[in-house]
């Protein structure tokens, strides 16, 4: 695999505090990475820095074969767009736009981009609906398809599951993995729920300011920065989930750590 | 007693008032649709009380009115767009500033040379009479410029007003556009405001565009709807207005309101039929 995107001594700096502080890593062709920590870790400075919306204030960020026009971003959601009169064939296809000149219409090439593109998120039938009238599933559906036609290689999403609820956050995620496995797309995921996380991602980016951890999700087991995570989240996550799935295996984990502690 | 309206159409000034009025109406609901979703709409109230503080100035300096006041609008839109960007004030305070700031200092300049009273009236309320032939050229070329512009920049306008963030990471430059945006807002809000009076052009910016918003769904609509009820709305304030000698900017600005209020109606009970025709369901 080669790397496709890679941040060097990264550091962004607000005003008076350091939100992202001497990063470096490497992203690779096919991979998925999940990027976790506590609130205000830094996350979506990351993010934005890497889809180039924050200016570094020290260190670079280098694509390989990667122009900026070809990353799918899919920000967090803004209440702009709760009451936008726009269809979603439109919303979708402002994706296009990257890739087309000055011109008042479309290229035909562009409208198929979109059509493919809300084929392959199911959503061809809401295509003359208006976006305001959506539910938070189906708009976060319209929101990746217009990041899908900006895209073929590299998708970045920032808390896409934060307005869903457990069942659609689902469905998002198994989208997500299809997109992955099936279709070769790099995805570099901001993720608030650590155990969606470990078990979609093929590798976790812990950080906070600095960071902290990058490598499988097996070796994330074993850190203790998992288990604060595990325990951070865990009031909130029996709340939200009634219907547990192989996370049995955490409290044995736990133990082997002690052990091995 | 009212005139017919086919001898209406043949006074020279009438002719003029309506080529401006209706390119002004057209390029204002176009711009309107931006301001008002990227919750800009005050940015034509501030510049047209920078409109009235230019024209003063023109007024005192016996220059061409348009020629002093295009580029100092232009100027206090930068500077309103520099002020949200950077700024450490909050965007909507800042415009609130620098538009009673630019009035003041209008109605001081004013002060100094006496008798100029009556044409202070014509520029704060706007007048059918005060557009000359001049200002009608301007006009035209201002909103040619205007209109090519927005076309041009349909749909790069489009998806940063959508979402700018997700404009700006794949490619599309909405600093550029912003600027774009409050250049052509700028213009329009000139070349309204001879006729409008520049208490009374920024409700022809977002009336057409709420109008709209009531009952169109998509994107494409809202600018179509817009522009037909704003240009519907001119014509018909302009008349009526010529018909029983009232105000034109208010005449013009209450066919607006009665627009938006029978279009906010017609939502609200298109909307009661659907809720009583479906029953409510409940969609995550």
């Amino acid at each position: 695999m080669s790397v496709m995107l890679e941040t060097r001594g990264l550091t962004v700096r607000y005003e008076h505090h350091i939100a992202c502080d001497n990063l470096s890593f490497a992203l690779e062709e096919g991979d998925y990475v999940a990027i976790v920590g506590e609130n205000g870790s830094g996350k979506s400075t990351l993010v934005k820095t890497l889809v180039g919306l924050l200016k570094p204030s020290a260190g670079e960020v280098i694509l390989h074969n990667l122009s900026k026009k070809e990353i799918g971003y899919l920000p967090q959601s803004t209440p702009v767009q709760r009451d936008f009169p726009a269809t979603v064939s439109e919303v979708v296809l402002t994706g296009c736009i990257g890739g087309g000149g000055f011109l008042p219409f479309y290229s035909k090439g562009q409208k198929q981009a979109a059509q493919n593109a809300m084929e392959l998120m199911n959503i061809s039938p809401l295509s003359k609906k208006s976006f305001r009238e959506l539910s938070g599933g189906q708009k976060q559906r319209v929101l990746l398809a217009r990041a899908l036609c900006a895209t073929k290689k590299l998708l970045i999403l920032d808390e896409p599951a934060s307005v869903l609820d457990p069942v659609i956050t689902h469905d998002l995620y198994s989208i997500l993995k299809m997109l992955n496995e099936t279709r070769g797309i790099t995805i570099l995921m901001v993720s608030h729920d650590i155990h969606c996380a470990v078990e979609q991602a093929k590798t976790i980016l812990h950080m906070d300011k600095e960071l902290l951890y990058y490598g499988t999700p097996e070796g994330y087991f074993q850190t203790e920065l998992y288990q604060r995570m595990v325990g951070l989240c865990h009031a909130d996550y029996s709340r939200e989930h009634t219907h547990s799935h192989g996370h049995e295996l955490h409290p044995e984990e736990k133990e082997e750590n002690g052990h091995a502690d | 007693m009212p005139i017919d309206l086919s001898s209406l159409f043949s006074f020279a000034f009438i002719q003029r008032a309506l080529v401006v009025g209706i390119l002004v109406s057209v390029c204002s609901a176009l711009l309107g649709i931006n301001l008002v979703l990227r919750r800009f709409s005050m940015i034509g109230d501030g510049l047209s009380h920078v409109g009235f503080g230019s024209l003063a100035l023109a007024l005192v300096l016996g220059a061409e009115p348009l020629a002093i006041a295009i580029p100092i609008v232009i100027l206090a839109a930068f500077f309103m767009l520099w002020l949200n960007a950077h700024g450490k004030m909050q965007g909507d305070a800042s415009v609130a500033m620098l538009s009673s700031s630019a009035l003041a200092i209008g109605i001081l300049v004013t002060s100094f040379s006496s008798g100029l009273n009556i044409d202070l009236n014509s520029y704060m309320f706007g007048s059918i009479l005060a557009v000359s032939q001049s200002d009608m050229w301007i006009s035209v070329i201002v909103s040619a410029v205007v209109l090519v512009l927005y076309l041009v920049c349909y749909h790069p306008m489009f998806s940063i007003t959508f979402d700018e963030p997700f404009a700006a990471a794949t490619g599309t430059r909405a600093s550029f556009y912003n600027t774009i945006l409050s250049l052509l807002t700028a213009l329009t809000v000139v070349v309204g405001m001879r006729l409008m009076g520049t208490l009374l052009i920024s409700p022809l910016i977002i009336f057409p565009a709420l109008t709209a918003m009531r009952v169109c769904k998509s994107y494409r609509g809202v600018v179509i709807c817009s522009v037909a009820t704003s240009v519907l709305s001119l014509v018909l304030g302009l008349i009526l207005s010529f018909l029983f000698s009232l105000p034109t900017g208010a005449t013009i600005v209450t066919v607006n309101l009665v627009f938006f209020l029978g279009f906010s109606a017609f939502s609200f009970l298109r909307g009661l039929l659907r809720r009583s025709s479906h029953p409510v369901r409940t969609e995550k």
